[in-house]
Formats: structure tokens, C-alpha cells, sequence
């Protein structure tokens, strides 16, 4: 292998791919990596897979192993229906956040294809995952398919025991919740036992030594003792059940009432697959775009050496460029902001502003212009940033004028919308806060916590729904959701609507009235 | 050096088990999608695939959602060509807040079309019909096929190797590569013991050696050439082959007269549908000819059949007459299997019900393979006729030639789940008939 790399000559030749072309190419291309950009990966494991094990793929969240939902039914004939019309085709590859670093490439895919998906997933997305801080602190690559595994099989267990459509009950149930089942922050470590006598021991001791019989001859003050003993029991159950709690299922996993061990074991199933998904969410443009980057850094490298024919290179870049394809926003073709685009033009744009910076540059980025340490600041974004941030620290001015973005401001009664900056020297910093803010999926989610419940008493489950802008809930599916929280929960379930500036009431519905 | 792993061989159909509980979740609205299907479409058409739309109950999957139309939010889009802050842009009109930045000409994912297979579109045609499961099982299977000889092949599995072609090809083989014979072998092993048990001298032990060298070459030489070499080896090539099946004409007879409403024309049509895919599954080719009638009879096409009504009388012997005319010109007795299958209100005069009993004794029952007669009755009436022989004339007619004849078969209809026990002979006979050809 030493010597393919070593040798001048092509890597390849023709478009057909054999185990042995395809070894090679990963050889060089992530002898090259490391060379080139210093990346740092999982092991790599290839799959080859067909068209139709892609389209299962999809349909399973892109995991290798999923136990049975009827929704993925549903979504593999969604996927079906718009690959057999043409409206989509498939992805050339599939790369799993787990370690050894599973990448699935298809079958149909040329030689070149399968050198450029090589690099970009297996070297670029794999050095993403094993790097980027959000991964390392909440997914465990090395576990996540033995769990899936056993996921599978529990799952399946418990529909032979318990029938079909409990199972599914519950699924759907979970399901509903999945987004607001996810942990946005670590928790201090929960005290052991010992540790909490030795607290409780430490306070009763401090109060005693503290006692000062005085204190008791305070005239009780009549009006506000009433409300004060009802907050006091209030706070009492808050903190005994850990209230405020946004993350619901893991709420309704430890604590209802109505759920069977088995029930609870799935829930906490959907809520670790919610989990090990979230980094993903909150990393698209980084994610897509540092494979994207390495792809394209890497392949032209191996093109400058002489190592892919200029055949092959013209495939690739033809693939290059649809993937960063993007339309502008009156175009029919738009769809939103293309996450390979913005990735891969932020990062070349940081690799210009360390190499070639104008002026302006050097006002806005003092820490990197001209210092040509751009492989040294890219691999720490890729390490330390989430979409939000890498987009408030490293968007510049030059990248807003060439995508010519600008902001509309939409009020949902108003008749117009408002532009409200363009890509001018006041604009720039609105902006790059407002992409930011629309990546931050903290904020663009709705923000759903448990506030109150009353175990002793009636059990009610309160839940308020914290109205960021005035953006309310859509009430239909906001019902449908109340009902299946409901079934988890096994009592009365309230939703109230509360301002988040003013913190006044907005509207408050119970699952009794849906 | 990465690790390969070829999944392309793993089995297919990973979300075969997914799909069948999404199906079983959609399964009321779905069964009403196919129902609805066959009582627009064609009766040749419930045997194949069926596209459906996404049902809509029972498949949400609700979560919180933001609504588009509260609140305020910004939209960040690439592209600007004119505006200027401050610019006021109209909002679309209908279909979204968000116009500019979603533009609503995909296709959204619980709005598309998705193809149901044939079997599950029998499924749920079944359903409410209560057939039993070696039924369903009978018509569900595809045509039969049986293995004929077509060659030879150089692969196959080893209990179809044909050994004559095989040992032919060994022969050529060592023909052609001249390996030693075992009779040759054995001359020089005859003269070398002769040679032996004479008296050694220089000459004799020199003519032992040279044909010791010899034997040493043709043992070799044979070792070489193998007696039967995987090259040789011929098996027998079996092409699957549809069994021979006759052709089939099936009449479907109906009474279009005003008191034939929309659902005693769809309590119809599913039994003609059910005759249909029975007589697809055993003949190879099938025709169907409808023939309606009021007080006078008259051939016509699908779509007319089940949709047209026309006002008149009824007389039953019309559409017996036409189709023994038809039968005549068109389908000869001799080269097709004919089925009939009536369906009727039971109105008919009593001197016109003489006429179509004389007609099916005297010609019609002769020519027919199978004949059945479902009489569409009200719900109500079921319970008062039940199982009496009372009836309307045309039943109490047809009870005569019932008794006379083992090919007819008579029913009434009331609900969908009635229809079956009209074909249970025709069913019972089949596994006979199966063992026999």
C-alpha cells in the first residue's frame, strides 16, 4: 500500500471498482488526509449496499439496525414513491456515527464516485464525529450499535409478549415526544445515598448550632402565610421531582404512574435514539461541510499529484457541484439554505481570510487574517463549534455579499413581509445573528417543560409551552400530541401558553377538552 | 487498511415487516380505497397491482409543531437582486405563511400514491367476503408450473446430472487427449511378469526397466488426464412451464331493470369479480361477456353493464336466449369451458320463468360447465325467506332445475359475506380436478 502512495500513477483506471481499487484509494486518500489537513479518525468499515437496501436505510433513520414501526413503513413508500419517479435520487453513501466508522456505498456508484464518497465521508464525516464536542459528549460511538441491537431484539420481545399494537401504542406515544426527549445539558452527577445522609446530616447539624429561640417570638404575619405555605408546597414537589423538566420522556419515563417496566424500557429506547441524534441536528452545516471540504481539498490534492485521471476528476467535480448546487430564493428549485453549500464556503472563506485577507477582513477576523494557520483554525471550528456558533464566529462580510443573503422580517399578521437588512455594511452583523439564531435548534423548537404535578393530590400534569415572537403552537397536531402524553401519563395533562417576556398566560388547554 | 463488508447479498426486504404493520394500521381505509376501486374499475382489474393514496387517519404522527401563522420570525435567504431594507414584499395568497422561503410544490409526505401488490390487494378484497383460507390460499396462487426437460447445462444441482451426456463428453475427452487405456496398461503388465519369471539376463533386465519406465509414464499420463473431469459434466436443464390450461368464457347475466339499485349492482359486480379471478386461476385464457337485459336482452360492455340503467320490464329468457346465441356463434362448447353467472332481483312472470327452465334443461345446462344463479335480496327479506323455498318466481323456477342439475348453484344475497357459499361446490370439485391433469 506504501507503494501506491509512493509511486506516481494513477490510482485508478475505467469506471468499474473492485475490492482491491477500492482499497487503495482509501489508502492514499487517508495517507493524504493526514498529511494534508491532519485529520484524526475512527477505524473505517465499508459497505457495499444496493439501491433497495439504501431505500431501507432511509427509512430506518439511517441506522443499520431499528426495531419495527409501522411510521418507517410509511416512510420507505414515501422514499420509494420519489425515487421510482425520479423526483430524488439516492445518496452515494451513508457513514454512521460509531466506531469502527460504518460507511454504506452503493453498488451502482463508479470507481471515481467511490473515491470521492470515500473521502468524504469516510475521512471527512468520520473526523467529524470523532472530534466535533457535541458527539464526544453525548453519543458513544462504540456502543450505539450493540445498543440498537438490543434495542431490536427487546423490542420484539416485548411484541410477542404483550401483542402488536400495545407495542405500537407506546412507539407512537414515545414517537410524538421524541423532540422534546432529549437532554440539551449535563446534569450534575446525581449523589449517592451516602452522600445525601451526609448533607441532610451536615444541614441538621448546622441548624442546630445556628438556633436562636428568638426567631420563634416573630409575630406570624396573617394574609401571607396562606399563599406562602402553598408556594412552599410547591416548591417542595418541584424539587422533589426535579421541576422544571424540559426533557418529557425521560419525565414521563421515571415518573408516571400508569406504565408497566417493559413500557418504560421502550421509552427510554426512543429517548436514547433521540439523543444520539441530536448532535446531528444541531451540526448539519458543519458536519456536511467539513466532509464536504475534505472531499474537495483532498481530491484535488490527489489530482495535482497526478494520482486520478482527468476523466475521473471531471466526474467528480460534475458531482461536486450538484451537491453544492444552490438556487437563489426566488428560483423554483429553492429549498431552503443548502447545508453542503454554506459548510464548504465558510470554511474556504476562512482558508482565503488566513492566506489572502483584505482589509476588511482583518477588522473583522484579527485573530486568523494572514496567518495562514488555516488547517490549525478549521480543525479546532470542527472540534469546538455547533452550526450556531461556527455561523456567529465565522460568517464574514465577504461570504454574505457573494451569497447576496439578506433578511425578511415576517409578521404573521401583516400582509407584507419586511426586508429587513441586505447584505450592506449595516446588515452584515444582523445577518450573521439571524442565520445564527435560525441554526439554533434550541431556539427554533418549540420549548415544552414540565412545571407542576401534583402526585398526592389529582395527579394533574401541568406542562407550559414558553411562546418565544409569539409563535404559538398548531393546535391540531399540539392536540394529537396532548393525547398521546396523556396515555403516558394516565391522568390529566394541561398545556398552558405563557408569554415568555411578560410571563402572562396566553391560552392553557387540557387534554380532557381534546 | 479499511474493513470491506459486500451487503449486497443480505436478504432483501429489511422493511418487509414495517410495511406489513403500516398496512395493518391503514387497513380499514385502505380496504375502503380497493372497494371503492372495484366498484369503479373493471372486473379483469382486481387481479394485479393497485396504486392508493396515503390514508390519512390512523397514520399521522403528531408532534408540537410551530404554526405558520402566529408570531413573528425572520427568514435569511440567498439571492438578493433589488431589495433594500425597508422593502415590502406581498405575501403569497393562500397555502403558508412562510411563501418565499418554502415554496409548496413538492409533494408533502402524507400526500402521494403508493402501490399495493396483488396479494395485498386480495387480501383485502377478501375480507368481509368470509372465505375460507385454503380458498383465499387457491386463488391467491399464481399459475401453476411444471419443470420440463429443455437441454442441457453445465450446471445444476447433482441430482439432475445426466450421466449418458456426461460420460459421452469423458470419452471424447480422452479420445482427444489419447489418455492410456486400462487394457494397454495391463499388456505391458503382462509382459513385464513374463519377463520377470524368465531367467534374468542383460537383455531382459533392460526391457524390464524400459517398460517399468513405461507403465511409470502411462500411470502418470492417466493420473493426468482424469477419467471424468469437471468439464464433462452435463446435467439436465428443466424449464419451468405453465400446465396447459383451456380457454375459459365466462357470461355475466343481469337485470338492469329500475329495481336493480347501486347496491344490489355492487353485491353483483364483487361476485362476478370473485367468478373472474376463480377462472383466471384455472384456464389460461379467460373472455367475459356481459349480458343485461330488461324485457329484452342485449350485449354490451363493462362500463355500460354496471352503469346504464334502462327502464322496462324483465324477461329473464331474453338473456338466456342471447347468450345461447352468442354461445353459438362464438364460443363452440367444444373448445371453451363455459361459466354463467346470473345475477337477478327474482322478478320475472310466471309464464316467461317456464320458458327459461325449458331453455336451461333443454340447451343451455348441456352446454355449460357451471352455472350460477344469485338472487340480490333485501336485508330485511333475508330474514323472511331464509331458507325457505318460497320465493320469487324466478327462484321458485330455478329450484326445479337445481334438483335436476349438479352444475347449478343458487343463492341468495344479501349481504357481502353470502356470496362465497355460491362457489363452494365450484370449489370443492377443484383439488379433484387438479389431481387428475
Amino acid at each position: 500500500m506504501a507503494r501506491t502512495a509512493s509511486k506516481p500513477g494513477l490510482l485508478f483506471s475505467g469506471s468499474d471498482w473492485d475490492f482491491q481499487k477500492l482499497s487503495q484509494a482509501y489508502e492514499a486518500i487517508a495517507a493524504l488526509g493526514i498529511e494534508e489537513l491532519k485529520l484524526d479518525t475512527y477505524p473505517v468499515q465499508m459497505e457495499i449496499i444496493s439501491s433497495q437496501q439504501m431505500l431501507d436505510a432511509y427509512s430506518s433513520v439511517g441506522m443499520p439496525l431499528m426495531y419495527r414501526h409501522w411510521s418507517f413503513g410509511k416512510h420507505f413508500l414515501y422514499q420509494d414513491f420519489l425515487y421510482r419517479k425520479g423526483g430524488r435520487g439516492l445518496a452515494y453513501e451513508l457513514v454512521i456515527n460509531s466506531n469502527p466508522c460504518i460507511v454504506y456505498l452503493m453498488e451502482e456508484n463508479t470507481m471515481a464516485l467511490q473515491a470521492l464518497v470515500t473521502a468524504h465521508a469516510a475521512l471527512g464525516h468520520n473526523h467529524f464525529f470523532k472530534n466535533n464536542h457535541l458527539f464526544r459528549q453525548w453519543t458513544d460511538a462504540g456502543g450505539i450499535l450493540s445498543y440498537m441491537e438490543f434495542a431490536k431484539s427487546y423490542i420484539a420481545r416485548c411484541e410477542e409478549r404483550h401483542g402488536l399494537s400495545a407495542v405500537e401504542g407506546i412507539l407512537d406515544c414515545a414517537h410524538a415526544l421524541m423532540e422534546q426527549g432529549v437532554f440539551r445539558y449535563h446534569r450534575p452527577p446525581k449523589l449517592s445515598s451516602e452522600r445525601q445522609r451526609e448533607g441532610l446530616r451536615e444541614r441538621l447539624e448546622y441548624e442546630e448550632r445556628s438556633y436562636n429561640d428568638l426567631w420563634r417570638t416573630l409575630p406570624p404575619s396573617q394574609d401571607t402565610s396562606k399563599t406562602e405555605n402553598k408556594d412552599e408546597g410547591l416548591a417542595e414537589r418541584k424539587k422533589s421531582l426535579n421541576l422544571p423538566e424540559e426533557n418529557l420522556l425521560y419525565f414521563l419515563e421515571k415518573n408516571s404512574l400508569v406504565l408497566e417496566p417493559w413500557q418504560r424500557e421502550i421509552i427510554r429506547i426512543v429517548r436514547v435514539v433521540a439523543q444520539y441524534f441530536y448532535p446531528q441536528r444541531q451540526t448539519q452545516v458543519m458536519n456536511e461541510g467539513c466532509a464536504t471540504f475534505v472531499h474537495y481539498t483532498l481530491m484535488n490534492a490527489l489530482f495535482d499529484r497526478g494520482q486520478i485521471s482527468e476523466g475521473a476528476m471531471l466526474e467528480v467535480l460534475r458531482n461536486h457541484s450538484n451537491v453544492i448546487f444552490q438556487p437563489a430564493f426566488d428560483d423554483p428549485r429553492f429549498s431552503g439554505i443548502n447545508p453542503y453549500a454554506l459548510g464548504l464556503d465558510m470554511m474556504q472563506d476562512i482558508q482565503r481570510i488566513s492566506t489572502e485577507p483584505t482589509a476588511e477582513d482583518r477588522d473583522w477576523f484579527p485573530d486568523i487574517a494572514g496567518r495562514g494557520d488555516w488547517r490549525d483554525v478549521l480543525l479546532d471550528a470542527w472540534a469546538n463549534h455547533r452550526d450556531e456558533s461556527f455561523v456567529r464566529q465565522h460568517l464574514s462580510p465577504a461570504l454574505i455579499r457573494k451569497w447576496r443573503m439578506f433578511v425578511l422580517a415576517d409578521q404573521a399578521e401583516d400582509a407584507h413581509y419586511e426586508v429587513a437588512s441586505i447584505h450592506n455594511e449595516r446588515g452584515y452583523q444582523k445577518i450573521r445573528a439571524a442565520l445564527a439564531h435560525s441554526y439554533d435548534v434550541g431556539a427554533s423548537l418549540p420549548d415544552i417543560q414540565v412545571v407542576d404535578v401534583d402526585l398526592l393530590g389529582n395527579r394533574h400534569l401541568r406542562l407550559q409551552h414558553k411562546v418565544k415572537e409569539g409563535v404559538l403552537l398548531d393546535s391540531g397536531s399540539r392536540d394529537a400530541t396532548l393525547r398521546h402524553i396523556r396515555s403516558l401519563w394516565g391522568y390529566e395533562v394541561s398545556l398552558a401558553a405563557v408569554d415568555a417576556e411578560t410571563g402572562t398566560t396566553l391560552n392553557e388547554r387540557s387534554s380532557n377538552d381534546c | 487498511m479499511p474493513i470491506f463488508i459486500d451487503r449486497r447479498l443480505n436478504p432483501k426486504d429489511k422493511s418487509l415487516g414495517n410495511r406489513q404493520r403500516f398496512l395493518r394500521r391503514a387497513r380499514e381505509e385502505l380496504k375502503r380505497s380497493i372497494r371503492d376501486r372495484i366498484r369503479t374499475g373493471r372486473i379483469a382489474d382486481v387481479d394485479g397491482e393497485h396504486a392508493v393514496p396515503m390514508p390519512d387517519r390512523g397514520t399521522g404522527e403528531p408532534t408540537f409543531n410551530n404554526a405558520r401563522n402566529s408570531g413573528s420570525r425572520q427568514h435569511i435567504l440567498p439571492g438578493n437582486r433589488h431589495f433594500s431594507p425597508g422593502d415590502l414584499i406581498p405575501k403569497p395568497g393562500q397555502g403558508g405563511g412562510a411563501g418565499a422561503s418554502s415554496p409548496g410544490n413538492t409533494v408533502s409526505e402524507d400526500d402521494f400514491r403508493f402501490v399495493l401488490s396483488r396479494e395485498e390487494v386480495l387480501d383485502l378484497f377478501f375480507e368481509d367476503l368470509e372465505l375460507p383460507d385454503m380458498v383465499k390460499l387457491n386463488l391467491k396462487e399464481i399459475l401453476a408450473f411444471k419443470p420440463r426437460r429443455a437441454g442441457f447445462a453445465a450446471t445444476g444441482s447433482p441430482t439432475n446430472i445426466n450421466v449418458g451426456r456426461t460420460m459421452r463428453n469423458s470419452h471424447g475427452r480422452r479420445i482427444a487427449l489419447r489418455r492410456p487405456k486400462q487394457a494397454a496398461v495391463d499388456a505391458i503388465m503382462q509382459d513385464l511378469a513374463s519377463l520377470e519369471t524368465a531367467r534374468p539376463n542383460a537383455q531382459t533386465r533392460e526391457r524390464v526397466a524400459a517398460l517399468k519406465e513405461e507403465i511409470e509414464r502411462l500411470e502418470r499420463r492417466r493420473r493426468r488426464i482424469a477419467f471424468v473431469d469437471p468439464v464433462d459434466i452435463r446435467f439436465n436443464r428443466f424449464d419451468p412451464c405453465p400446465v396447459p390450461n383451456a380457454k375459459a368464457v365466462m357470461f355475466c347475466l343481469m337485470d338492469v331493470s329500475g329495481s336493480m339499485g347501486e347496491r344490489e349492482k355492487d353485491l353483483a359486480k364483487r361476485f362476478f369479480v370473485l367468478l373472474h379471478l376463480f377462472l383466471k386461476r384455472r384456464y389460461e385464457r379467460t373472455e367475459i361477456v356481459f349480458i343485461r337485459h330488461t324485457h329484452e336482452a342485449q350485449e354490451v360492455d363493462e362500463e355500460t353493464f354496471f352503469n346504464c340503467t334502462q327502464s322496462g320490464g324483465t324477461v329473464v329468457s331474453t338473456a338466456l336466449e342471447e347468450m345461447h346465441r352468442i354461445i353459438r356463434q362464438r364460443y363452440p362448447a367444444s373448445e371453451w369451458n363455459i361459466y354463467a353467472a346470473q345475477a337477478s332481483d327474482g322478478d320475472n312472470s310466471l309464464s316467461d320463468s317456464e320458458r327459461c327452465i325449458a331453455l336451461l334443461n333443454g340447451k343451455l345446462m348441456r352446454l355449460c360447465q357451471y352455472f350460477a344463479y344469485v338472487e340480490i335480496i333485501d336485508e330485511r327479506e333475508s330474514h323472511i325467506f331464509g331458507a325457505t323455498e318460497n320465493g320469487t318466481s324466478l327462484w321458485r323456477a330455478y329450484s326445479a332445475i337445481e334438483s335436476n342439475w349438479p352444475n347449478f348453484q343458487m343463492s341468495r344475497i344479501a349481504t357481502a359475506a353470502d356470496i362465497y357459499p355460491v362457489f363452494r361446490r365450484l370449489f370443492a370439485k377443484q383439488p379433484a380436478l387438479r389431481k387428475n391433469a
